[in-house]
């Protein structure tokens, strides 16, 4: 109740001034664990740090949360996959085997794969170009990943989206704009409201693009029609290479939404981030409460994208700290060790599975053959009602359908 | 009847203008002389429009929803009812008979469940439900990307973007996100079920803002469609093509035409063909290309070109005015139907292109760059533009902005005594 109160309190101080009175903190290891039970496979009660969130408009969700050994063993894995995978994106980027653009996701692990652990299988998920993780938790591949950095006829767009254009039925992808997936995700969300679907939209987009004209268009239409939009800001601190206070005139992000209520969360501690998801998707889908404004303040550790080395705009003394303190891998290791869930060896068969998977992964991304020529031409009007030709690249060059 | 005054018209000003009533005034032979800014088009007597049940049934192209598409055409027309209707009075049937056959489809834009700014859908919220019809926040790019939404969900969204001056913070999500996402998504997912319509083109005092005419800046944008039609009957069927077609249409309704023109249209539910142009009037001598609302003003050009008036006579030399000039409206902007248009060029060797945007990057250079090199050998002429000027659409000046029928009229002379 003692930090209840002081929540309460908080509240009622101008923002500024709270700022500098508390925030939410980003150590992704101090969550408590509270109850073991002596059966592992009965659920746990651990005790999240009081700095958990922050809310505006709404109350917090509890700190009490009711977590599995095996959902967090699962989780450690998926965190661990992800990261492997995009750190194979990296290695294969810098053989120059991946042309065009390429984001990576190391260091937010904890986001991509917490929302995946909080949300039903029937929600929809829309997010920016820092996608790849996103993908393959909602029912993607890794190889159909890599295989679209690649350019492949495996990939998931078979080769014609590339790393910022990755979809499954449930996600409707990257993109490549700026903020344009954020009303996108307000209109899939219209449909799932005007069907009756007990489901919910996840619109993510990152502190950069909380400054785009057209999140706050969303916003309005959101509150205005009640949808079930959950918009998720990723703050990872940098808006390519600008930080977020020297982009954003109000960086509590959560606040954004004026009457859309929000919620910041510590985005390192997988627990929480997967915690508030829940609360969210409770939020708009049981209590049909409208939109909610989800800030997960996180931390990429590479550059913006590959050709960002992304030690310009801030000290490399900053991104090792964050390393070494508040990542949420490491975080959740730590629990998994200390509350007695699994051992280090055990862990580590984790880690070599994840590497085992990715290395395969890859192996056939590569071994996979570059599109037909024919599939430059498909899939641009549905098929049967194109022009009769299209033309190519040269005078000769022109596709009959 | 009055709308009940919507709160955006206390926002932006510009919003509350009304198309106004038409001029009509008739480019008779008598001597008087012409009224500054050229001769109006007499879209009330246009010969173009089908005013009698017979020609309306047959409207070329037609295809009845109740009828197999393979089904011989056809000749007898007897049991299909006609109503008088205008454009906007049409355009509204199409949304009533979308909304009907389809219980996936919505409607939404600026004010559309108030009627629109031009009435086009006049009582769909009270007949289909505001679920169904309901106004947006003035909010473009919004309006875009939550259609696009939508239809990435296999809904049908029937959006308006409540004049084509204001699709501008839109172009994002109509070229990066409809146009391109089933490419992106190697057909994973699409836009098909998105029609964004818009009033565009020339009202004769729109000015800067409510009388441009954009298509020609999505004429790269492959993945969309854009249709424009002449009248009630094509804007009914081309509208219902639209909303049908799998693509992302974007469907430009000229807005002076919205009341000007009149025409029997069929009641029941039909198409007419997307990405096909339609010859309206053959000819031999020359090929005349236009779309939207310079199609009266061409249709006039003819007559004057035919029998010009006395003070025009010294100017058209008689061995032309027997000349036959091929008619043809464009329709789809984007695919735009190239055979038709060579095929005609090919015949007549004369090609002159009529439209209200721009001359600079207009859909015309486009259409004369790919015929001159198809026609390179046939062409008895270079290829004639009559656009509109390069510069911003001037209120007082709008009237000799938009190609007249005089400026048509010199076109075809030109061209002919080349």
């Amino acid at each position: 109740m003692a930090s209840l109160a002081r929540v309460k309190l908080a509240r009622r101080l101008p923002t500024a001034l709270r700022l500098q009175i508390r925030s939410v903190q980003t150590s992704a290891d101090t969550t408590q664990l509270h109850e073991k039970p002596a059966d592992l496979s009965q659920p746990l009660l651990v005790r999240l740090h009081e700095d958990s969130f922050q809310s505006h408009l709404c109350d917090a969700p509890s700190l009490e949360v009711q977590v599995t050994r095996a959902e967090l063993l699962r989780m450690y894995k998926d965190m661990q996959t992800m990261r492997r995978m995009e750190m194979a994106s990296d290695a294969l980027y810098k053989a120059k085997l991946v042309r065009g653009f390429c984001h990576l996701a190391i260091g937010q692990e904890a986001v991509s794969v917490g929302l995946e652990h909080g949300i039903d299988k029937e929600d929809r998920v829309i997010t920016a170009y820092r996608c790849h993780p996103f993908a393959v938790m909602r029912g993607g591949s890794i190889k159909g990943v890599i295989a679209e950095l690649l350019g492949r006829q495996a990939g998931m767009s078979h080769g014609k989206g590339g790393s910022m254009h990755i979809f499954t039925p449930t996600f409707f992808g990257g993109n490549g704009i700026v903020g344009a997936q954020v009303p996108v995700g307000a209109g899939v969300s219209f449909a799932q409201k005007y069907r009756g679907d007990k489901n919910c939209t996840f619109a993510l987009y990152g502190d950069g693009a909380s400054n785009q004209g057209q999140v706050f268009e969303a916003f309005n239409m959101a509150k205005l029609w009640n949808l079930p939009t959950i918009f998720i800001c990723e703050n990872n601190k940098y808006g390519m290479g600008t930080s977020a206070a020297r982009s954003s005139s109000n960086t509590d992000y959560y606040t954004r939404g004026d009457r859309i209520p929000g919620l910041r969360v510590n985005g390192m501690d997988i627990i929480a981030a997967k915690h508030a998801v829940e609360y969210a998707r409770k939020w708009a889908v049981d209590d049909e409460k409208g939109p909610l404004l989800l800030e997960f303040v996180t931390y990429r550790y590479g550059g913006h994208s590959m050709s960002d080395p992304g030690t310009t705009y801030r000290t490399r003394e900053e991104v090792q700290r964050m390393r070494s303190t508040q990542d949420p891998i490491r975080g959740l290791q730590k629990y998994i060790e200390d509350w007695g869930l699994a051992s280090e060896q055990e862990l580590k068969q984790l880690d070599k599975e994840a590497k085992a998977e990715v290395d395969a992964a890859v192996a056939e991304a590569k071994a996979s053959p570059e599109p037909e020529l024919k599939d430059l031409w498909t899939d641009i009007y549905y098929k049967g009602t194109e022009p009769p030709k299209m033309r190519g690249r040269e005078r000769k060059e022109v596709h009959v359908y | 009847m009055l709308l009940p005054k919507p709160p955006s018209s206390f926002v932006r000003a510009s919003r509350s203008l009304l198309p106004a009533s038409i001029h009509h005034r008739r480019c008779n032979a008598t001597l008087e002389p012409p009224p500054a800014g050229g001769h109006l088009p007499s879209i009330a007597t246009s010969e173009i429009l089908k005013t009698k049940r017979e020609t309306a049934l047959r409207t070329p192209g037609i295809s009845w929803a109740d009828e197999s598409a393979s089904a011989p055409p056809r000749t007898i027309i007897g049991g299909r009812e006609t109503r008088k209707m205008n454009t906007y009075q049409a355009i509204r049937d199409a949304m009533s008979i979308a909304l009907a056959t389809d219980e996936n489809a919505v409607v939404f834009g600026e004010d559309v469940a108030f009627g629109g700014v031009f009435r086009c859908s006049m009582g769909l919220a009270e007949e289909f439900g505001k679920e169904r019809v309901f106004n947006t926040p003035l909010t473009e790019q919004g309006i875009a990307g939550f259609g696009i939404g939508l239809a990435l969900m296999g809904h049908t969204a029937i959006a308006e973007i409540q004049f084509a001056d204001y699709i501008y913070p839109a172009f994002d999500q109509l070229v990066n996100e409809a146009a391109k996402i089933r490419y992106r998504s190697g057909g994973t997912y699409n836009a098909g079920g998105l029609t964004i319509r818009t009033p565009t083109m020339s009202v004769g005092h729109g000015g800067l803002y409510h009388s441009q005419s954009p298509e020609g800046f999505f004429m790269g944008a492959s993945g969309l469609k854009i249709v424009i039609p002449r009248s009630p009957i094509q804007a009914k069927g081309l509208l219902l093509g639209s909303i049908r077609d799998p693509n992302p249409v974007i469907f430009m309704e000229p807005k002076i035409l919205y009341r000007s023109a009149v025409e029997q249209v069929p009641i029941d539910d039909f198409e007419l063909p997307l990405g096909q142009a339609e010859v309206l009037v053959p000819g031999s001598d020359l090929t005349l290309l236009t779309w939207g609302t310079p199609v009266y003003h061409c249709e006039t050009a003819l007559h004057l070109l035919e029998n010009p008036p006395s003070a025009l006579e010294k100017v058209v030399p008689a061995s032309l005015r027997s000349s036959k000039i091929e008619l043809i409206d464009l329709r789809s902007i984007l695919p735009w139907d190239v055979e038709t248009i060579v095929e005609s060029v090919n015949r007549t060797g004369r090609l002159v292109i009529v439209h209200e945007a721009g001359l600079t990057a207009g859909v015309g250079a486009e259409i004369s760059a790919e015929v001159q090199k198809r026609c390179f050998l046939k062409l008895n002429a270079p290829i004639k533009r009559v656009a509109g000027w390069d510069l911003p659409v001037a209120l007082q000046y709008e009237k000799f902005h938009i190609p007249d029928v005089i400026r048509i009229l010199d076109a075809m002379l030109e061209t002919l005594t080349y």
